[in-house]
């Protein structure tokens, strides 16, 4: 049985698997119900200066009958008592002593930050995490994304807080940037312990329009909001690569965006994160989901033999490349498995709408239509929209060249293969 | 035309076979759709609906822009998603077959688009500007509605000719009642004469009560569209007796009228068709308590659809194969039973094996009569085995002449009759755009 303890700059939970920041934290009674269901770790929601929400709040994104997999929100940090924050988080450390709860914060002034500091530590927080992402409201109030999208501001509070902190802090990055680089070092050169990301990503989810109103309604107006769910997860993923595979940065990341179960979960862990957090799944679902995160999460780990999260953790990381670092002169082409395909042509017609033109119809009256592998640049695209599972395969090619990069070719002359796909009208 | 029906007719008592979908569950099905290019459900299609097309707009709530794409080719589109044999035709091709995964519920889906049509009273059609042509229809049923309403978006004027009281034909009066109730269908009929300008002589039989020179001489183009003739009876001892009736009158009396079969203990259907299905599982359904079809072939020589036999056998029908009638028995002028002939598997007789059945209800559903022969004599068409020979279009060789339906199929689906009453108002209309006019 693999060894899910999570240690994440020194926070250290059961498993790696943490609740993010937001409503299904917003209490104590919430969190210790969510350690009973098999939560390792929690983050609670925001804590500052009580705010009033809005009502309605959410919305979704629906798309072919699935709801919510997109999914953005408006409401802000909390908007109960500093007070009663502290005293519930006192309780669920007493509680829970081998569970993480980490302390989410936002604030204005160093005065305020040295408060919520000092008395998330007296309440036996386990780590400090710093909201610098919520990308509206706050941020409009020079607070949570405000902060984020700044470096040199991000730099300055974070150094404020490791002044006052005892415990490891790590500090929330906001998504609505060009580039997560320079904000992760902020955070690093502030003293930061540790970052965690993505935060939620400025979104319209939709417009009603019968009553031309964005959504989600307000009476008779909406507001931006922040967007997140399974649809964002390769957005975060990113962001996470990114900073992990960075030569400068040295910190542990704790991953969030769209994680939905064991499989989102390992994808973050690969990529670079030494836990992950988790809220629209949970909003969705309900904390139970953690269970099968758990299971399925150990028998991953079994059945590659990594008995511990550091040996897969940032797996992935040496292979993902610049793209000048590819092998161009790797090839694929589709294959079609005769005996699975059922005949619905959407390869063929995605290929001649949305790539390359080379599957044809079977003239012999047979389901499976026909691939030109003259032709076919091997884009995957057909084999994305097969519904039957393995029916499509990309098969690897021997066509003689040897291994060259797009940046060898330009800086050393290797040799490049002929493009394919083009059915000889603009080739040389 | 007569529109109205008693509430208290026979075919009350059923319920819908295949329940109408809510919102959600079209939403549901509609999602699963693959969304097929060059779909073969289509294809399987007689009036060759895009299916696809239809189904992604109800998937996207495009529910107005969905029943339009039906009722493009299938004017009939409420009815025939209710009556067509979807398992042999369009669910039957679909992919998902292919993968032993459920198939997409086409019917279903295609009900729930044009319900939603007929109950917020979308109109997507009206007439063409007027061309002075007038044509007439014969025959009230499915193919003469679906090629008065492509006459009439053209804008030539449309008679329809009926023999009989209703519109619909057996979608009126044939139709079992699980699928679709007579009130329904005339509603949809309502529904396609919205388009305006068909005139209706109802209780006007062709060539009975007028000639068809009479009407080659009121008309400029006939179609021809009526259906099969009454049921085929069996000449056999005691045939005569109270109690022994044709399935088709038989079902046509259950769903236009009140019925009393409180008495009936045990009812007997001879044949192996549909309409031998169709009425086991209507006699079961009226509660007659023991039902049992009778057919000289085995299981696997019905001419029947599978599907409709086993919902049959799951309603507690009893079948009695290889059982040829021989005679019934009588008791007061009523029938008591019928006595059969065992066959081998080559329907032959085996000497000396016979059995008896107590019946107090026999329906004959051996065959109905082919009606071709009413165009005997009209110079130019061809009728063969009783069915009237046409080209693609429906044309028959007489200028100005047109058929389809049963009279030109010999007695197939609905929408083999939308089909060909489509295809015809076509044919017509470049006939007549052609300056032609029918001759007799």
């Amino acid at each position: 049985m693999p060894n899910l303890t999570s240690n994440t700059a020194g926070i250290v939970s059961p498993n790696p698997f943490w609740l993010a920041s937001a409503p299904p934290t917003n209490s104590g009674r919430q969190i210790m119900r969510a350690f009973e269901a098999g939560w390792g770790g929690a983050v609670w929601k925001t804590l500052g200066q009580p705010i009033q929400n809005v009502s309605s709040r959410f919305g979704g994104t629906h798309w072919r009958g699935e709801r919510g997999v997109g999914f953005n929100n408006i409401e802000l940090i909390t908007d109960r008592s500093l007070d009663a924050n502290f005293q519930e988080m006192a309780e669920v450390k007493r509680l829970f002593p081998n569970h993480a709860v980490i302390s989410s914060l936002m604030v204005e002034t160093r005065e305020e930050w040295k408060e919520v500091v000092s008395r998330s530590i007296d309440a036996g927080a386990d780590g400090i995490e710093l909201n610098f992402g919520c990308p509206h409201g706050m941020c409009e109030r020079g607070m949570g994304s405000a902060v984020g999208q700044e470096p040199k501001v991000n730099e300055r509070i974070t150094s404020w807080v490791k002044e006052f902190s005892t415990i490891p802090v790590l500090v929330k990055l906001t998504p609505n940037v060009g580039d997560i680089i320079p904000h992760g070092m902020a955070a690093q050169a502030g003293g930061a312990d540790g970052v965690s990301l993505i935060n939620t990503i400025k979104s319209i989810i939709g417009v009603n329009l019968e009553t031309m109103v964005p959504q989600p309604v307000v009476g008779n107006r909406g507001s931006n909001g922040g967007y997140c769910g399974a649809a964002v997860r390769p957005i975060a993923l990113h962001m996470l690569a990114a900073l992990a595979r960075h030569q400068d940065f040295k910190i542990p990341i704790s991953g969030i965006g769209g994680v939905t179960n064991w499989r989102d979960a390992a994808e973050f862990i690969a990529l670079g994160s030494s836990s992950v957090q988790v809220c629209t799944e949970v909003m969705l679902r309900g904390y139970r989901i953690v269970e099968d995160m758990i299971d399925g999460l150990s028998t991953f780990m079994s059945e590659h033999g990594y008995e511990t999260l550091d040996d897969f953790i940032g797996r992935a990381i040496p292979a993902y490349s610049e793209w000048g670092q590819l092998n161009i002169n790797f090839e694929t082409v589709a294959k079609i498995d005769p005996e699975a395909c059922i005949g619905c042509n959407r390869c063929m017609v995605a290929c001649h709408d949305g790539a390359h033109q080379c599957i044809h119809p079977n003239t012999t009256g047979a389901n499976a239509p026909v691939v030109d592998e003259s032709e076919c640049v091997g884009c995957n695209l057909c084999e994305i929209v097969c519904p039957v599972p393995e029916c499509i395969t990309m098969v690897e090619v021997n066509n003689g060249y040897p291994e060259s990069t797009w940046n060898e070719h330009q800086q050393e002359g290797k040799p490049i293969r002929p493009k394919k796909g083009s059915h000889g009208y603009d080739m040389p | 035309m007569k529109r109205d029906l008693p509430d208290n007719r026979g075919e009350a008592v059923f319920e819908d076979f295949k329940a109408p979908y809510t919102h959600n569950q079209a939403i549901a099905e509609a999602n699963r759709c693959l969304y097929c290019f060059d779909a073969p459900c289509i294809q399987a299609c007689p009036t060759s609906i895009d299916i696809p097309k239809f189904i992604r707009r109800i998937a996207n709530d495009n529910v107005k822009g969905s029943a339009k794409t039906i009722f493009d080719s299938n004017i009939l589109g409420m009815s025939c998603a209710r009556v067509c044999p979807v398992e042999t035709l369009c669910v039957g091709d679909c992919v998902y077959n292919n993968m032993d995964m459920p198939a997409i519920q086409i019917g279903k889906l295609q009900r729930f688009a044009t319900d939603a049509a007929f109950e917020k009273g979308w109109e997507f059609y009206e007439a063409g500007p007027d061309t002075g042509k007038k044509v007439v229809c014969v025959g009230g049923g499915p193919a003469s509605l679906a090629a008065a309403h492509q006459l009439r978006r053209y804008g030539h004027q449309v008679t329809i000719i009926e023999k009989g009281t209703f519109l619909g034909g057996l979608n009126t009066t044939g139709i079992a009642s699980y699928k679709m109730k007579a009130d329904r269908s005339l509603s949809e009929v309502e529904w396609i004469l919205s388009i305006g300008g068909i005139e209706i002589r109802s209780e006007t039989s062709v060539p009975g009560s007028v000639s068809w020179s009479a009407l080659a001489d009121e008309f400029d183009a006939i179609f021809v569209g009526f259906g099969l003739g009454a049921d085929s009876l069996l000449k056999l001892d005691g045939a005569n007796a109270k109690g022994i009736e044709g399935a088709v009158a038989f079902i046509e009396r259950m769903k236009l009228n009140e019925i009393d079969v409180s008495s009936i203990k045990h009812a007997v259907v001879i044949g192996g068709g549909n309409t031998a299905l169709d009425a086991v599982r209507e006699t079961k359904g009226l509660g007659i308590p023991n039902v049992t079809l009778a057919y000289r072939g085995g299981e696997s020589q019905m001419s029947g659809y599978a599907h409709e036999w086993a919902e049959a056998k799951k309603e507690g029908v009893i079948p009695s194969w290889r059982s040829q009638p021989m005679g019934f028995r009588t008791h007061n002028g009523h029938v008591t039973g019928v006595e059969f002939q065992r066959m081998d598997e080559n329907k032959k007789a085996i000497p000396g094996e016979t059995l008896e059945l107590p019946a107090d209800l026999v329906l004959l559903a051996i065959g109905q009569g082919k009606l071709g022969e009413l165009m005997n004599g009209v110079p130019g068409v061809t009728v063969e085995w009783g069915k009237i020979v046409t080209e693609e279009d429906g044309a028959t060789g007489a200028p100005g002449i047109y058929a389809g339906g049963d009279c030109r199929n010999g007695g197939k689906e609905v929408v083999n009759a939308a089909a060909e009453g489509s295809a015809a108002g076509h044919g017509i209309h470049a006939f007549l755009q052609g300056g032609g006019t029918c001759q007799i």
